[in-house]
């Protein structure tokens, strides 16, 4: 319930900033209009938006049509031709002529497929290496790791991006080049992105990881697990690490909502065809409608992650779940 | 009793005897403790946790340790359990557990007897207990590392050492997470998960001091039946006197990590020998006391361990350090044997102590 409230929150604010914020600042109706239209509009295209967002109407009603085109779908009449847009209707953009839900559905798979990839890759390896740095304080590996890690967070994915794109593929073709359209496409050409991506993830969860196994570890209940004759290994992995990965759990469940609604630089970098280069390709075109539906779509994906975390944490933690 | 005495009365000679700890004669006891030392180096010095500490301990039997916070007493019980990390605790000396030397074993050997051989109840049963998983699940797995069975006969061998520490329904709480249990609950399911190997040595790290009196008598007559029961040596760790007088055979008295007083629960209630034991026996409240009557808190605090005293560690806080010429302040006292199966670490007057103990401590009791 509280995610559906959520939702509406946030299509109030999307709602806001793309209707409400340039009404106050003085733009006609038939200027907004035009910012829907793309680049040039005809003036039965104009009519069409104006008639579709009721930007002439009061504000409530403009919500009310704006909601009910999400819901419910909608039409446009453009005087040349009816253009039908289904629920959910995110908008149609009239560069393309699509509706802009069907748009993101096209998208989609590269972004899941990048972001799916990444997770896995990074997950395995910062958990790994945080444990073991946790376990080997001090020690060479420890610092090694942490040195590698606070490179990994500090190097952004257009520059390890780019730099592997130019070293791996192309100088040394240890790789092939990077090429993913869809779901029948070989998903281990986006190796590389997947590396980049994970590089700077992993780093930040190898040091949660360490943080948060350096904490558990002086915990009673591990000396009782030690004190029970477990062997070490059980005693890491089923004591240790099963209370260290709850919290870490919430940080990706954040993580992963967001870079479902588009890894934006990556995709750029690797020029995948993905949501955030749907979202980026729409505010260069000053195409608002994508604009404002990508907007949508990354929201409610951050808004669904949460939900699924913290759903997770009643599985994953009894005492969230009696109380 | 007279087999403990022969061992105690022998201990200073083996000790002597062998320094290094590698050609010593093998234990006549259950429990045998030579001359343990358990030391952390810091940045700040080195922290002698653990100075020196000898004490032998029968099947059966229950030897009880007692002195302030800081005294030594819980790194002793960690160290008998080979927990120290090596990393940073220097341990050396002998702890003989079943003929099995817990200082000099491999890690593995002295692993394999934790939880099966010997095993402990921790403080504080909240934080003891891994919250994520079932009580059940926790005694199941203290039950399956040293016992080859299905999941199913662990479970209801989970089931039964629940019900047999009085766990009402025992079948449905089996399933019930540690903050489910109420405080008295989930100290008597960690005495079920310590006991559910059937120890020969238990070792209690203050298991009462979390609970409220009414609980504290019911686990300790609890541990007192599973004793008889399973005929286990227990090693009770505690602050609190009443604990010791209720359960223990012997006591051990520590203070700046070594014992000072080493006597049978009579002797050291009735006839105590060293000043710091006085102490502790006058800051003890009493329901057969006045109730006007104010307790006689020792004065000070405990000497840190990093600098201890050069001469008595006690001296500063002593009561009665006038009384001896100055001794006390360069020369530490040994741990001798002043009476049968009585030893204590002071250096006045074996006499001069009887009398004081009748004429001035005794009646302000």
């Amino acid at each position: 319930m509280g995610a559906v409230g959520l939702l509406l929150i946030i299509s109030a604010v999307t709602f806001g900033i793309f209707f409400l914020v340039p009404k106050a600042a003085g733009v006609t109706s038939d200027d907004l209009a035009a910012r829907f239209a793309g680049k040039t509009p005809d003036a039965a295209t104009l009519e069409a938006i104006k008639d579709r967002f009721a930007l002439d109407e009061p504000v409530p009603v403009q919500y009310g049509k704006y909601i009910k085109s999400i819901v419910a779908g909608d039409t446009y009449d453009t005087g040349v031709e009816t253009i039908d847009c289904p629920a959910p209707c995110l908008g149609y953009s009239f560069r393309t002529n699509q509706p802009v839900f069907d748009e993101i559905v096209d998208r989609a798979p590269v972004t899941f497929m990048i972001a799916i990839g990444a997770a896995v890759l990074w997950l395995l390896a910062g958990i790994t290496i945080g444990v073991v740095s946790a376990l080997r304080r001090g020690s060479v590996i420890d610092r090694v790791s942490m040195g590698i890690a606070l490179a990994g967070v500090s190097l952004p994915v257009f520059f390890t991006g780019l730099l592997s794109l130019a070293f791996v593929v192309h100088r040394w073709q240890l790789l092939p080049e990077v090429n993913y359209r869809g779901f029948s496409d070989n998903p281990f050409s986006l190796l590389l992105p997947w590396i980049c991506l994970a590089f700077l993830y992993a780093a930040l969860y190898a040091r949660l990881t360490r943080a948060g196994m350096l904490e558990t570890m002086n915990e009673d209940y591990i000396r009782t697990a030690r004190a029970k004759g477990l062997p070490e290994r059980t005693v890491v992995v089923k004591h240790g690490l099963r209370a260290t990965l709850t919290p870490i759990m919430t940080v990706f469940g954040l993580d992963f909502g967001l870079l479902l609604g588009g890894a934006i630089i990556t995709e750029r970098t690797f020029s995948l065809p993905g949501i955030g280069q749907l979202a980026l390709d729409g505010i260069y075109q000053s195409d608002l409608p994508v604009v404002l539906g990508a907007t949508m779509v990354v929201a409610l994906f951050v808004v669904l992650a949460n939900l699924i975390v913290d759903i997770l944490y009643g599985v994953v933690d009894p005492r969230v779940r009696h109380s | 009793m007279g087999d403990k005495r022969v061992a105690r009365g022998r201990r200073p000679e083996l000790v002597d005897d062998a320094p290094g700890g590698a050609a010593s004669a093998p234990p006549s006891s259950f429990v045998e403790v030579r001359d343990l030392r358990i030391h952390f180096p810091t940045d700040d010095g080195i922290v002698k946790s653990v100075d020196g500490l000898s004490f032998a301990l029968e099947r059966g039997r229950t030897l009880g340790i007692v002195g302030e916070s800081g005294s030594g007493k819980s790194v002793t019980s960690l160290g008998i359990l080979g927990l120290h990390n090596r990393r940073n605790a220097r341990v050396s000396g002998e702890i003989w557990v079943g003929g099995t030397d817990i200082v000099g074993a491999d890690p593995e050997t002295v692993r394999k007897l934790r939880g099966r051989t010997m095993s402990m109840i921790f403080q504080d049963p909240l934080s003891s207990m891994h919250p994520f998983y079932t009580v059940g699940k926790q005694i199941v797995e203290a039950y399956r590392v040293h016992n080859d069975v299905s999941k199913q006969v662990a479970r209801k061998h989970a089931i039964d050492m629940l019900g047999r520490v009085g766990i009402p329904n025992p079948a449905k709480r089996v399933d019930d997470y540690p903050h489910q249990f109420s405080g008295g609950m989930r100290q008597r399911a960690m005495i079920a998960m310590a006991l559910s190997c059937d120890p020969e040595l238990l070792i209690a790290d203050e298991p009462t001091t979390a609970l409220d009196v009414t609980v504290q008598a019911q686990i300790l007559d609890l541990l007192r039946d599973l004793q008889q029961e399973f005929n286990s040596a227990i090693i009770m760790i505690t602050h609190d006197l009443g604990v010791v007088a209720e359960l223990s055979d012997d006591i051990l008295v520590m203070y700046g990590g070594r014992a000072v007083e080493y006597a049978s629960v009579d002797d050291a209630f009735h006839r105590p020998l060293h000043p710091y034991t006085w102490g502790l026996l006058g800051s003890m409240p009493r329901l057969d006391r006045e109730r006007t009557a104010r307790l006689n808190p020792i004065k000070g605090s405990p000497p840190s361990l990093i600098n201890v005293p050069q001469g008595c560690a006690f001296n500063p806080r002593c009561a009665f350090r006038d009384l001896n010429d100055g001794r006390s302040e360069t020369e530490r006292p040994e741990l001798v044997e002043l009476e049968p199966g009585h030893q204590a670490a002071c250096h006045l007057p074996l006499d001069k102590r009887r009398e004081l103990w009748e004429s001035e401590i005794r009646p302000k009791l």
